[in-house]
């Protein structure tokens, strides 16, 4: 199916690279992906994996020591990298809505909350400032905020952490977004009211119908919401494939870890959580080796020389790794 | 808000009426002698004589009562007096007079007053002007050229006292170049064209020396504040909002940056009423400052008391001021 439409989104051999004083940090090193107009990707991995910043790189939101050094971004066809000032504006104001992690910060305190939706509408819808309003007020009702009229009268402190969320992703909806990119949007919230939000995205995906990259370092939310699944290691992507697909025949190392340091609730409840040993690899210097290698259980000399590039292994999922966990052998490729 | 203000307002009463005693108190302990400029010739009984006429041989409690009855009560009504052209009362009142002029202190001060808001009350202005641009420039191109250039001039405009930068400017502007007089004439009335271009001409060499000091501290908290903003997450949601840089810099991190800046601002506008003492003596310009230091050194008792307690007013009220401007900007803080 995946093939058969043009994707929304189309990235790759994206990479960028943080200016430090100690040198360049590749914090992302040739990621591809696409996203499917309507389809839900959960992109996972742990802190520092790249997550992030590839997804600020896509609508260039870095900050001012990073730097696209390569790839391509495609929005529907459209080179994003290509595009001058005006175009990137025109793009990140109606075609994609951003949700950040933290919602404690990510409105400005001193504008009400209404203004800082109608700012986009009036700016990119060409509303007049009565019809903004009356958007605006449908937004919040939509995100399921009671009396939303006259909650757009009052600041971001005046709203609860989960309320603020809802009034962040009311922003990111404001024009209709053929793209969402919800980086984190529940880990700053206590676990009631992220199952609300999760909830809360998943109905407003079937009401809006637009492509959603939902970025997590939760397995258990990204398998009740996703339907493909990109797991990132390094700044790499490691493993790709659909949901079911992935969790049934996790191929990578880190993959099948990650999997396993999940808690079981049948497990008996005196057994230690389990983790994955050792630390990610630092940044600094372009990979010309798996840089899973120094924590992987299956290490040959081949992932210590040559950096693996991804296999499909059929059913649209894919992997880079050299070990095949079905013969336990390396892969010959 | 308005329960704070007057709250507040209330509380600064008795705060006053401290600060009122304790300058009292310290100046009443200084060992000065109001005859002491006096001719030797003149006798002790005479000198006895002279005290007694000011008052000196009362008790200090009696003396500061009196004192507060002259200012708090005396000087208003005839302040009030003289704005509305009324009599209250039978118009005689003691006032607050100086040893040295025998003259009212409060004639003296509003004598004294317009040079100082003009010289030190422009330079306030045109420091606000140039350094709210210069932090915000600073700011958004971190250590760029402009920045590092801003820096530097901060830093030598923050370190180099205006004693030095004021004999620097008359040197420079009016010995060797002669475009500025090196001495503020207080008699220059404005009646032509030419005669205000004489008065701009000599207002610029002290308004840029207070200036220059000025600008240089509120571009460094303009530019701090401007970078801890520029890194907050609302800039980045802003950003996603497909905002234009100029809005996005220009009101949301701006807005948010003017908070702190506002309340310095605030809290320097005091130092306005209270004159630039040295900037004033450089110059020649007779302002409070230069009312303040004649006071002091003539041992002018009365008009140093009532001087000092005008600014401890000022700061009181600004104080305050900077608080209620402080909830108008930041949502987050109401005052119950």
């Amino acid at each position: 199916m995946r093939d058969t439409i043009a994707p929304l989104l189309d990235v790759a051999q994206l990479k960028t690279v943080f200016h430090t004083r100690s040198g360049a940090v590749h914090a992302v090193n040739s990621v591809s992906f696409s996203v499917a107009p309507g389809e839900l990707v959960g992109v996972v991995g742990e802190s520092g994996s790249g997550k992030s910043v590839t997804m600020m790189s896509l609508m260039n939101l870095l900050p001012r020591s990073a730097e696209i050094v390569g790839g391509e971004v495609l929005f529907e066809g459209r080179d994003v990298r290509a595009m001058n000032r005006a175009e990137l504006l025109r793009l990140r104001g109606r075609d994609v809505g951003f949700v950040f992690q933290d919602p404690m910060t990510s409105l400005n305190p001193v504008f009400t909350v209404g203004r800082q939706i109608t700012e986009r509408l009036r700016k990119h819808m060409n509303m007049s400032k009565a019809e903004a309003k009356m958007r605006a007020a449908e937004l919040l009702s939509l995100v399921g905020i009671s009396d939303a009229a006259r909650r757009l009268q009052d600041y971001p402190h005046q709203f609860s952490g989960g309320m603020r969320q809802r009034v962040v992703i009311a922003i990111a909806l404001a024009c209709d977004p053929k793209l969402l990119i919800a980086d984190e949007p529940t880990t700053a919230l206590d676990v009631t009211i992220q199952a609300q939000i999760i909830a809360l995205v998943r109905d407003l995906r079937q009401k809006l119908d637009m492509g959603i990259v939902w970025i997590t370092h939760d397995l258990g939310v990204v398998a009740g919401i996703a339907d493909r699944v990109i797991v990132m290691y390094a700044g790499q992507i490691v493993e790709q494939g659909p949901v079911r697909e992935l969790f049934a025949r996790p191929q990578h190392p880190y993959t099948r870890a990650l999997l396993e340091t999940l808690p079981s609730v049948t497990g008996a409840r005196s057994e230690r959580l389990r983790t994955i040993e050792g630390q990610p690899p630092s940044l600094g210097g372009a990979p010309d080796r798996c840089p899973f290698a120094p924590r992987c259980a299956h290490t040959f000399g081949r992932c210590l020389t040559e950096n693996p590039q991804r296999i499909e292994v059929g059913g649209g999922h894919d992997v880079a790794c050299w070990w095949d966990p079905q013969t336990g052998e390396m892969r010959h490729v | 808000m308005f329960a704070f203000t007057i709250r507040r307002l209330l509380f600064a009463i008795p705060t006053l009426l401290a600060i009122s005693f304790i300058i009292f108190a310290i100046l009443d302990l200084a060992p000065s002698d109001p005859t002491g400029n006096l001719p030797l010739t003149i006798s002790p009984e005479v000198r006895a004589q002279i005290r007694s006429s000011l008052g000196l041989d009362e008790p200090f409690p009696i003396r500061y009562l009196l004192w507060l009855k002259q200012f708090f009560i005396n000087e208003p009504l005839n302040l009030i007096e003289g704005w509305t052209g009324w009599t209250l009362g039978d118009g005689e009142r003691m006032r607050v007079t100086s040893w040295a002029t025998r003259s009212p202190v409060v004639d003296l001060i509003i004598e004294r007053m317009p040079q100082t808001l003009w010289v030190v009350g422009m330079s306030q202005v045109i420091a606000i002007v140039i350094a709210v641009p210069i932090g915000v420039i600073s700011a958004y191109k971190q250590y760029s050229w402009f920045d590092q250039i801003g820096t530097f001039v901060s830093m030598v405009g923050f370190s180099i006292p205006t004693f030095f930068t004021g004999l620097v400017f008359i040197v420079l502007f009016s010995v060797h170049l002669q475009w500025f007089p090196s001495i503020y004439d207080t008699n220059h009335v404005i009646d032509s064209w030419d005669s205000f271009v004489f008065q701009i001409k000599q207002m610029i060499m002290p308004t840029m020396v207070l200036a220059l000091a000025t600008a240089a501290q509120l571009s460094r908290y303009m530019r701090a504040s401007m970078l801890d903003n520029l890194q907050q997450d609302y800039v980045r949601t802003a950003r996603a909002k497909g905002l234009t840089e100029r809005v996005v810099v220009m009101i949301h991190v701006l807005r948010n940056s003017m908070i702190p800046v506002v309340t310095v601002i605030a809290l320097n506008i005091p130092t306005i009423f209270g004159g630039a003492i040295i900037t004033e003596q450089i110059f020649r310009v007779n302002g409070i400052g230069q009312l303040l230091i004649i006071g002091i050194q003539g041992a002018d008792i009365p008009l140093v008391q009532t001087l000092t307690f005008i600014f401890a007013v000022l700061i009181v009220l600004f104080n305050l001021i900077a608080d209620v401007l402080y909830g108008i900007l930041d949502p987050r803080i109401r005052y119950e």
